[in-house]
């Protein structure tokens, strides 16, 4: 069920809802069951997100080296909360815990590519590299 | 010339690929025959990008490099430079280390089967194939190996009760699902050296009767991820894996799963529902995994680091093994060190070393210059330590004593800037946003703690007694330890730092 729930997100940018039941038939379980499994995990979306997606690290190790007022400085520039999307639709912002970066921190996610030590003027350079 | 330059992600999160571009680019223009290797990282995260140059004295180190050092470097024939660090195995904080598991990483290209054997690669699987089920667990068993995810299980007496259980199928499951703050050495293992794993689990497999396997990994480790595949069609291509393992007749068929962002599914249970296809919900033990596991059938779950190492064990003996180390904790952690730490990366010595030996000696104290005030150990999970635990050996059962855990053995250091109700404040709510909601003490439990500690947060005082009375009853009553340890930070928190609990109200009187 991953595995295609992660296909049809890479190939749509999201899960559309009538994806589900198609995919529920195909593993002969319930409508239902497939809801469930789909909206049980984070990454799974149920509409597109912007053109970019920014993901920054929430964790300890990160919030060690600053990574909540980045956050703060990412949210002003955006004008958006997490999970948000800039109007124009060019960037959203989500959370994430952990990248793995951890020696490198403040570290953040942008479109599959990991940065380390992010600082404002890298965020605002992301930001505007975007469209954002 | 041979040229090293990490495609390890942390190498990458700072510039890695920019400068093997540039050396790329700067070789062709000078006409130098290069070959460039993308190795992983040696462990030195404040010297990433680390490029490395092989010479007949071994090889010399550059780091951190940036894409515009590259010209230089080669300008100088890659000796004096301002960047040059000297032959990299002399580098202390690589010197000071033992490495077991970690051996090759960093060392070789990752996807050479041809290196990787060069460097001592399936010795242990081959040794495995000339031994009964038994011998192997009795190796295993011998190394006094225990789960590296953070319970700290045996692993011999494991795989003992998976190779004793009968089914018509067996199953090895590698959880790589690495959600803890702090950790990355499943990670770096998995891009640096994936044939450590894959060996591992293959002997796994010998041990138990097992002839399929899984490794559930990460979305959020895209480049670990590249690489273990990567690995597995090699592996399979050149016979390692496959109906046929290394022309022994026995079968062992692997594949790489990644989950979806949900924490969770670190927990073995939760992964495994997620394995079939189902929500990361936690099942209730007994019955245990080794007995009724995936697809209910007995089944190995180990973690990476686990499994890592026991090619070694294999290779040279348990006893080589367990010479390493104290008490019950024998041989070699792998520690992963973050934060506000100024030497920061992975530092795999045998158990003992002291926590104020991490934090001061090898990390070099905070990145800031500012004072330690405190070392979270073992994820999010895991309890924080104030300086007056620096005493403390790194040991499962002396951490356990100190109310802590070892957990994946990340460790986080926080600077005196830190407050602590914050940090506890941040641990329900993770606890919150994870919860499977399977078991009520973690669900509404972790919720109703962000509220009290809000309470605290405003004055009242009389919600303190309140927060440990519920600690206490997410810890007894949770089914697993997203919820049953949580409390260890929150409690830690509020024990060793109650100042960070008290001002408000004080500020209020």
């Amino acid at each position: 069920m991953l595995p295609i729930l992660h296909a049809v997100q890479a190939e749509f940018g999201h899960v559309p809802a009538e994806a589900l039941p198609q995919i529920a038939d195909a593993l002969n379980i319930s409508r239902a069951e497939a809801q469930g499994v789909m909206s049980f995990y984070h990454d799974f979306r149920d509409h597109p997100a912007g053109r970019h997606v920014l993901k920054i690290c929430r964790a300890e190790a990160c919030q060690a080296m600053g990574s909540d007022a980045l956050a703060e400085v990412a949210k002003v520039r955006l004008g958006v909360d997490w999970h948000g999307t800039t109007p124009n639709g060019a960037l959203t912002l989500e959370p994430v815990f952990c990248l793995g970066l951890c020696a490198c921190a403040p570290a953040a996610m942008l479109d599959g590519q990991v940065i380390g030590r992010v600082d404002a003027a890298r965020v605002d350079a992301i930001a505007t590299e975007a469209g954002a | 010339m041979r040229i090293y330059v990490p495609r390890d992600a942390a190498a990458k999160a700072v510039g890695a690929e920019a400068v093997a571009a540039a050396v790329r680019a700067e070789a062709a223009a000078r006409g130098l025959p290069v070959e460039l290797v993308r190795n992983g990282s040696r462990g030195m995260v404040w010297l990433e990008p680390l490029l490395e140059v092989e010479t007949p004295a071994g090889r010399v180190a550059f780091g951190p490099v940036t894409r515009a050092d590259v010209p230089a470097l080669f300008d100088a024939g890659f000796g004096a430079h301002p960047k040059a660090l000297g032959l990299t195995a002399e580098i202390p904080f690589l010197k000071k280390q033992t490495r077991l598991t970690f051996a090759r990483v960093g060392v070789i290209d990752p996807l050479s089967l041809s290196e990787y054997e060069a460097h001592g690669g399936l010795a242990g699987l081959r040794k495995a194939l000339a031994l009964s089920p038994e011998a192997i667990v009795a190796e295993v068993t011998a190394s006094g190996l225990r789960g590296r995810g953070g319970a700290g299980f045996p692993t011999g007496i494991k795989w003992k009760t998976v190779l004793g259980a009968e089914a018509p199928q067996k199953y090895v499951v590698c959880n790589a699902d690495e959600g803890d703050s702090g950790t990355f050495a499943d990670r770096m293992l998995m891009e640096g050296d994936p044939f450590t794993l894959i060996e591992g689990m293959a002997i796994a497999a010998l041990a138990v009767g097992a002839t399929r396997g899984y490794i559930y990994s990460r979305s959020e480790y895209p480049d670990a991820n590249e690489v273990m595949a990567q690995a597995i069609v090699l592996a399979r291509a050149a016979g390692v894996l496959g109906p046929d393992m290394l022309g022994s007749g026995r079968a062992f068929e692997l594949e790489l799963r990644v989950g979806a962002g949900a924490y969770v599914c670190g927990e073995e249970t939760a992964l495994l529902n997620s394995l079939e296809g189902k929500r990361g919900v936690v099942r209730a033990k007994p019955p245990i995994p080794a007995l009724q596991g995936l697809f209910g059938q007995p089944t190995v779950v180990n973690n990476v680091l686990s499994l890592a190492a026991v090619p070694a064990i294999l290779a040279e003996g348990g006893a080589a093994y367990a010479a390493h180390g104290i008490g019950r904790s024998r041989g070699t952690i792998p520690l992963q060190i973050a934060g506000n730490v100024k030497y920061g990366g992975l530092f795999e010595t045998g158990f003992g070393i002291t926590l104020g030996e991490i934090v001061n000696d090898i990390a070099g104290g905070t990145a800031s210059g500012r004072p330690v005030k405190a070392v979270q150990v073992g994820g999010p999970l895991g309890a924080y330590h104030p300086q007056a635990d620096f005493g403390l050996p790194f040991s499962y059962e002396d951490f356990a004593g100190s109310g802590g855990l070892v957990g994946h053995a990340g460790l986080v250091v926080h600077d005196d800037s830190v407050d602590m109700l914050r940090m506890a404040r941040f641990a329900l709510e993770f606890c919150a946003i994870e919860s499977c909601g399977k078991c009520t003490p973690c669900r509404i439990g972790a919720v109703r703690g962000v509220e009290v500690v809000d309470r605290i947060a405003a004055g009242d005082a009389a919600a303190i007694p309140l927060l440990t009375d519920l600690c206490q009853t997410m810890k007894l009553g949770s089914l697993c330890a997203l919820g049953g340890f949580t409390p260890y930070p929150v409690l830690s928190a509020l024990t060793h730092f109650p100042d960070d609990f008290a001002t408000l109200k004080e500020a209020a009187e």
